[in-house]
């Protein structure tokens, strides 16, 4: 059966914006997971932040929660909590929830809350026209630091490990198909699982030639249950090789079971 | 014969003596003996040392405030009488550790010595429970018969293990017996009322929660909100409460919005600390129409201010929370009584109207008990206007004549529930068409209608005193205490008026009872009259005598009776 996700609302990304690539691989994982009967289609609700990615509320036809700038995490535990049979997914983008929100994301982590978050990582503050984010690279010139950024990029998938999801995964937005699968296997996991999704900003900082050729796939011998092998690829990411799929993965009592 | 006029006690010590828990034991004593009781306690932040003191009055009738006046004092150190002394008076006891009785030489007071620190030695008492034996010295001396005070200490002391402070409490008794302490003629129990619960705002506040149907706290330490989250947490598996003490003030607020979104009756308490980090996502709750009750109990400030001491500064900041415009509500209760009520109210008027409620307190009125009886069936649940079954679409933020939409929740099929901080549309879609933004904000607003009308049948001003009186004080909060009592020693009999709902504001009721008044006086604990400048931009009197305390401290009886005879 084929569901029609969308809404009546205008898609307002700029024309090629990675984000609707995203956009069309939650909705075909959506799709596949309440047609194969993993979950209802009323069950889901999809929380965003502000920035380019929180838009996407409008183009889903899920119950949403469009929150405040760097707020989603929080307020998606405090529904997880309310009612444990929904399951809770946010999208959130690197300004949303690693520079404002920086300390939900980790603590939600740490607890290892039942919800799964999408971080839409563009590198760049691109709705508000081009500032560097914590995740923009060091020498990165945007408005704020025309003379590039003085800071140290930091790595989400490292911080997620270290503050103790237990779903851990990357993707490029650009592989829809495999972007879809990783959105499945998140919204399954039991726990706090973490997807970073490159998206390249197309009129900010467009990267889309330099991940075409740095992205790879973990293989079978990649040890995803292992924590240490976890760490290793996470380390990795250089700017010649960013190792994708699902990183870690091992199961916790969630925090909303605990509570 | 009984004496009939109120009586105070208070004990002294140090952080850590256990001086707040023995204010309570005394309080909880006096009230199953049948006495009416206040307690205030007074604090610095720390955790050790310092000064502490625990100050009860009590009467056969309700007491309001406690007194500066002291009949007795319970000093477990020497600095405990140097600093109490003056507000002894000339028939007080003072019941003091032996140990320190000479450094006090050249003190006047009735020092009466109670080995504390031996007596806990031998009975192998922690130290923390040493006065417990000047709590039996004390009983010897009201006249009370040593097994009614055994039992008495039984049932006080019952969560902390009586049996080693019961017997404490016989060898002070036993020891003020020995000493030839003169005893008192204790009131027979025909005189005595009712007797209820000694509780503070705080746990009042939980109470009324409850009644109302909570089903959620998030909460994150802050002096003076601490007690009602910590009581809440503690009660969590029995009333099957979900209770969360997240990472930060942001995050309390924001996840509250969440649970309130998908379906459950949720609140959070903070300080008006935690509720500036709140401001905004009290916005959001505003513009999404998501039902949150948020109790704010004031310190004093600015910034952390005097952390652990009283305040009624932040009633027009919380009038103000959150930027942008759109309707909320508040309310101030004065007393425990009130606590209880104003909280059920909240929870329901959140609700009913899906806004940000808050329910105001300061530290005096969250941290004080009072003897009290609460009708915890008198207040239950509204749960405002559910969506009706919807047939195939749902609009949150349907446009309706009382600017009420109906409220549904994500999980039932075929409801799609869209919630969002940007302004929209009926769908809960981000708009930035100029009709629709203005077709929304007027929505919202007509919810203000329905609090209109709701002022006849809530208690959104109350008057006390004289109503004929050409002497009006107007008060609110936690000052009500020492306006009851500072009542009875003015020097012509004045109304009072209570302003409790200060959002929205009952002008016409409020102006009824302020015009004609020969003489007005407003009477706050802050620095700017604040509820003078909500009466002047709401009905536009002014209110020229003001009695202002802003030194962290509240308002003792007498003090104010002084202050408001000079209007009169």
């Amino acid at each position: 059966m084929s569901l029609d996700l969308s809404t009546e609302a205008e898609v307002t990304w700029c024309p090629g914006c990675p984000n609707s690539q995203i956009l069309v691989a939650f909705r075909q994982a959506v799709e596949g997971l309440v047609n194969d009967g993993k979950v209802e289609l009323h069950n889901i609700v999809a929380g965003s932040g502000v920035g380019c990615h929180g838009k996407i509320s409008d183009y889903l036809d899920v119950s949403t929660f469009n929150s405040l700038h760097g707020r989603i995490v929080p307020t998606l535990t405090g529904i997880k909590l309310a009612n444990p049979k929904l399951n809770v997914v946010g999208f959130s983008g690197d300004g949303d929830s690693f520079s404002e929100g920086f300390n939900h994301i980790t603590h939600a982590a740490r607890s290892n809350s039942n919800i799964t978050v999408f971080l839409h990582n563009n590198q760049v503050f691109a709705l508000t026209t081009g500032q560097a984010t914590t995740t923009s690279p060091k020498g990165f010139k945007g408005g704020t630091m025309p003379d590039g950024s003085i800071n140290e990029p930091v790595n989400p998938v490292l911080i997620m490990l270290v503050m103790g999801a237990t779903f851990v995964a990357r993707t490029p937005a650009s592989d829809i198909a495999k972007t879809k699968e990783i959105m499945q296997a998140a919204m399954m996991h039991k726990g706090f699982a973490f997807v970073e999704i490159i998206q390249p900003c197309i009129t900010f900082f467009d990267t889309r030639e330099h991940f075409k050729n740095a992205v790879y796939w973990l293989d079978a011998k990649h040890r995803k249950g292992n924590i240490d092998y976890a760490f290793k690829v996470a380390r990795m990411n250089t700017d010649e090789k960013v190792p994708c799929g699902i990183i870690y993965q091992t199961e916790k009592p969630t925090f909303e079971e605990l509570v | 014969m009984t004496d009939l006029s109120i009586k105070t006690i208070a004990i002294g010590g140090a952080a850590g003596d256990g001086i707040r828990e023995a204010g309570i034991n005394f309080s909880e004593f006096l009230n199953e003996l049948g006495y009416k009781t206040f307690s205030s306690f007074d604090y610095p932040s720390l955790i050790r040392g310092g000064h502490n003191y625990a100050r009860v009055s009590y009467a056969l009738g309700t007491v309001h405030a406690d007194y500066r006046e002291l009949d007795v004092l319970v000093a477990v150190n020497a600095e405990s009488v140097f600093i109490h002394q003056h507000a002894l008076k000339p028939t007080a006891r003072v019941f003091v550790e032996e140990a320190y009785m000479n450094e006090l030489e050249g003190v006047t007071a009735n020092l009466i010595p109670i080995p504390m620190k031996k007596i806990a030695e031998d009975t192998k008492a922690p130290q923390v429970a040493r006065t417990s034996s000047a709590f039996g010295a004390y009983g010897y001396s009201l006249g009370i018969p040593l097994n009614r005070l055994k039992e008495l200490a039984d049932k006080v002391y019952a969560n902390v293990g009586s049996e080693i402070n019961v017997a404490l409490v016989e060898k002070g008794y036993k020891h003020a017996e020995g000493l030839g302490v003169t005893q008192d003629v204790c009131a027979t129990p025909e005189e005595y009322g009712e007797i209820g619960e000694v509780i503070d705002g705080n746990k009042a506040i939980a109470k009324g929660l409850l009644a109302a149907g909570l089903e959620a706290y998030v909460g994150y330490p802050m002096t003076p909100s601490t007690s009602t989250l910590q009581f809440l947490a503690k009660m969590a598996k029995k009333r099957n409460l979900k209770v969360v003490h997240p990472e930060d003030e942001i995050a309390v607020l924001n996840m509250a919005l969440g649970m309130s979104y998908a379906g459950k009756r949720v609140a959070v308490g903070t300080a008006n600390g935690g509720l500036a980090l709140m401001q905004e996502t009290f916005s959001l709750a505003g513009v999404a129409e998501i039902p949150i009750v948020i109790m704010v109990s004031m310190r004093m400030g600015p910034a952390t201010g005097v952390a652990t001491h009283t305040s009624q500064g932040d009633l027009q900041f919380a009038l103000h929370a959150g930027h942008g415009e759109f309707p909320r509500f508040l309310v101030a209760p004065g007393d425990v009584e009130e606590c209880f009520e104003c909280a059920a109210d909240a929870l329901n008027i959140a609700w009913k109207y899906q806004m940000p409620a808050i329910i105001l307190s300061d530290k005096h009125l969250s941290e004080s008990y009072k003897s009290v009886l609460i009708n915890e069936k008198a207040k239950g649940p509204d749960l405002g206007k559910r969506a009706v079954p919807v047939d195939g679409h749902y609009l949150r933020y349907k446009v309706t004549d009382d600017g009420i939409s109906p409220l549904a929740f994500p999980g039932k099929k075929g409801v799609v529930v869209k919630a969002t901080s940007y302004e929209h549309n009926e769908e809960g879609e981000a708009t930035e068409d100029a009709a629709e933004v203005q077709v929304m904000q007027d929505k919202r607003y007509r919810k203000l209608q329905g609090l209109y009308e709701d002022f006849n049948w809530f208690p959104t001003v109350k008057t006390y005193g004289d109503p004929n009186s050409d002497v009006v004080v107007v008060f609110w909060g936690s000052t009500k205490g020492a306006i009851l009592e500072a009542a009875k020693q003015l020097k012509t009999p004045a109304k009072f008026v209570q302003v409790l709902w200060m959002e929205p504001f009952d002008a016409n009721r409020v102006k009824r009872e302020l015009e004609g008044a020969r003489v007005v006086v407003d009477v706050e604990a802050n620095h700017t009259a604040q509820l003078a400048a909500l009466i002047r931009e709401k009905t536009s009197i002014e209110i020229y005598n003001k009695v202002l305390k802003y030194d962290a401290q509240p308002f003792t009886p007498s003090e104010l009776a002084a202050e408001i005879n000079k209007f009169i």
